[in-house]
């Protein structure tokens, strides 16, 4: 659109109107005649389409298409049109690696982008640090804020749980309860939780009173139930993969009417209906999300422009099945990042791989990301040295099979000191 | 919580665990016992079940009790009918040779899946129970006037896991009467016994395996349909279920009905209370070592017949 607009001597409403609609109405070659090459830009995108994460997967590709027509229809980046050369990782670290590969050598990719499950970035990163292939990932993990990956991954569009976790421990244990029980999977991602928020929670003058680690595989709960310390306040519990009703479910079978407080990342919940049977037990419980999945009163212009892009109803499911719930608490994280891409490689002046250290270097220099069309969750401040955005999180409560936020915390409240400074490593 | 308590929900929880077990691994056992094929894709027909209870309940859309009635009978007829084909088609022109079945097997366990996953999708769906009361257990504690009933925290089940147990004795039953009280029985052990023998008397044996793989896979898929209240349908639930069947039905003796039902007993008990009390995967660990410490010590199985 910049170069659209620049050529319009004097600027007003009805001129860039009438620009926008002759520039739609051209084919999508003419759109990008003015850029020195009309070749795409293209995202090597790691869906994970099958395997544990497919229903995350399924949202992410959703998302990130409807993110990349509405930057085509903007005039591209750099007045060229962006591709998503999309393949299934399988939700596996081994394939992960592979793709980031083939991404980097046979499709000829610019960058690597969007996967989510922390063990497949984890096992991607390196090679892509390797091959020197700018690696976006919207996971939650603290992996890439912690020093443990290269300064090729970076994570600009989704807050990681360290930062979640801190911003949120107050409001648990002020309004919750201060003997907390936790319910995490027995790997990366749940010991993330574990630790930052057991840390968390002390800082608050709370305790941990029980830790209840699940293997990711599993798909029956019941046995773990018991394990649950009596003096539990709060139960915290954040799962993951295909079986998470079936935990939700089951915990609402151990409980029955004499619960305690249960404060659940959504995670737990993601792409599940509120009205599947076996939920209702969860009225008057608490989630994290990271943008509400039931349109709010408050809901801001950005949301409802952004909902109506991707094809969300009011609801949080798709638009043409009600039945088919989103993800909206993570994808929103992939629509920020791939406009993260655009302003890195339009701030860089990106031409092709030889600019890639050029990309990194840019999207390093960003620092605030307003509230807007681009970041429809809601502002962030990016950190340039360890590669890791910051953003507002939601606390909402089931009410009438909704969840109606009921604090949003702010910004500064998930910053942590740096661990990491990927500036200082060569690129 | 409590000892008590705590050891009659692992009870509860492996009993269930026992009764799909058994389901599953009699059907694996069966084919075996008459047909001498190890069927590989047999969690796979456990996993075609729960996908057509979900398909099936979806059409119907008649309320829980209705769709699930409907569901648990087409479904197993279904993937009966598709088993009984895909013997016919495949098995039977392998002449039923056991290293070809194995690999033949295999790749159908491939197709199934990958097939389930075109058409069905990588998610795990919920079907909904045709009854699900949550039942509070008693517990008995020495009070001051002497027994007394109270009610722990946490100590539950639901209907719906009591109807299993109950459906897995019922079925399992009339399994136990179709082999040794009728003429289709009597007609597949002797087939079992001497193949060759039978068809000189006039059985078709043909038909009688493709009954059989098909009774199997029904089976598995009766399994299936049960289980997918509790526990949701996705494209990927057959590899644990069938390794646990190869568990039973190597300890029970491959081949050995009786023995069957009783190693899914001790493997669905055991696995319920090991990993309540201690881990999931100290269990796993457990029922492998079995498998090693039976495969060694009565290589045929803790019921099973020496080979003749």
């Amino acid at each position: 659109m910049s170069d659209l607009t620049s050529r319009t001597p004097k600027l007003d409403r009805r001129t860039v109107l009438g620009t926008l609609a002759g520039a739609a109405s051209l084919p999508l070659w003419a759109r990008h005649a003015g850029a020195q090459t009309a070749e795409p830009i293209r995202i090597g995108f790691q869906k994970h389409a099958t395997g544990i994460g497919a229903a995350y997967g399924r949202w992410y590709d959703r998302t990130s298409q409807a993110a990349v027509a509405r930057i085509n229809a903007e005039g591209g980046i750099n007045g060229r049109p962006v591709e998503l050369i999309t393949e299934d990782d399988g939700t596996d670290p081994k394939r992960g690696a592979e793709l980031v590969e083939k991404f980097a050598t046979q499709h000829r990719c610019d960058v690597a982008f969007g996967t989510l499950f922390s063990h497949v970035v984890v096992g991607s990163a390196p090679r892509a640090g390797e091959l020197k292939l700018p690696y976006f990932v919207v996971s939650e993990g603290h992996h890439v804020a912690s020093g443990m990956l290269n300064r090729y991954t970076l994570q600009p569009g989704i807050t990681d749980v360290k930062s979640q976790v801190i911003s949120m421990a107050p409001w648990v244990t002020q309004n919750l309860g201060k003997k907390v029980t936790m319910i995490f999977p027995d790997y990366a991602f749940g010991h993330d939780h574990r630790d930052f928020f057991t840390d968390a929670v002390k800082a608050q003058g709370g305790e941990v009173v029980g830790l209840v680690a699940i293997p990711p595989t599993e798909t029956s709960f019941t046995r773990y139930f018991p394990r649950i310390p009596r003096e539990t306040e709060v139960i915290y519990h954040v799962m993951v993969g295909p079986a998470v009703l079936t935990f939700v479910k089951e915990m609402g079978e151990f409980f029955g009417p004499s619960r305690p407080e249960i404060f659940g990342f959504i995670d737990s919940l993601e792409a599940v209906d509120l009205a599947s049977p076996g939920l209702e037990f969860l009225e008057g419980t608490y989630f994290w999300e990271g943008a509400p999945r039931y349109a709010q009163a408050d809901q801001s212009e950005h949301d409802r422009l952004f909902r109506a892009a991707v094809g969300v109803d009011a609801n949080g499911a798709s638009v043409d099945d009600p039945r088919d719930v989103s993800t909206y608490a993570h994808m929103f994280g992939c629509w920020e990042t791939l406009y993260v891409i655009k302003a890195g490689m339009e701030a860089c002046g990106y031409r092709g791989p030889q600019d890639r250290a050029a990309l990194i270097e840019a999207v390093e220099a960003m620092t605030d990301m307003p509230h807007s069309a681009e970041h429809p969750q809601g502002a962030k401040v990016f950190n340039g040295r360890t590669h890791q955005v910051f953003g507002p999180q939601f606390i909402s409560r089931v009410t009438e099979g909704r969840l109606v936020v009921q604090h949003q915390t702010a910004i500064k409240d998930g910053f942590y000191p740096d661990e990491v400074d990927y500036t200082a490593q060569p690129l | 919580m409590e000892f008590g308590p705590h050891l009659m929900l692992a009870m509860i929880e492996g009993a269930v665990m026992a009764a799909v077990l058994a389901l599953m691994a009699s059907g694996l056992s069966l084919v075996f016992g008459v047909m001498r094929v190890v069927n590989v894709a047999h969690g796979e027909f456990y996993m075609l079940g729960a996908v057509a209870a979900w398909v099936v309940t979806d059409l119907v859309g008649a309320g829980p009790a209705w769709s699930f009635a409907a569901a648990l009978i087409l479904a197993p007829l279904c993937i009966g009918t598709l088993a009984a084909a895909i013997d016919m088609s495949v098995l039977k022109r392998l002449s039923y040779d056991p290293e070809r079945t194995i690999v033949a097997t295999i790749g159908l366990l491939y197709i199934l899946q990958q097939a389930t996953l075109m058409g069905y999708g990588a998610d795990a769906r919920p079907v909904a129970a045709p009854f699900d009361t949550r039942i509070a257990l008693p517990w008995v504690e020495w009070a001051q006037g002497g027994l007394a009933l109270y009610w722990p925290w946490g100590l539950s089940v639901t209907a719906y896991k009591l109807f299993v147990i109950a459906a897995a004795i019922v079925i399992l039953l009339g399994l136990r009467l179709l082999m040794t009280r009728s003429r289709i029985g009597l007609v597949m052990r002797a087939t079992r016994i001497d193949g060759e023998m039978a068809l000189a008397f006039g059985i078709p044996v043909e038909r009688v395996y493709a009954l059989v793989f098909g009774l199997g896979a029904g089976l598995a898929a009766l399994a299936g349909v049960l289980v997918v209240p509790i526990s949701q349908a996705h494209y990927l639930m057959g590899g644990d279920a069938l390794l646990l069947s190869f568990i039973v039905v190597i300890i029970g003796g491959l081949g050995s009905l009786g023995g069957t039902i009783v190693a899914a007993i001790l493997i669905g008990m055991g696995e319920g209370i090991v990993s309540v009390f201690f881990s999931p995967t100290l269990a796993k660990i457990i029922a492998t070592l079995l498998v090693a410490l039976v495969l060694v010590f009565r290589p045929q199985g803790l019921f099973g017949a020496r080979a003749r």
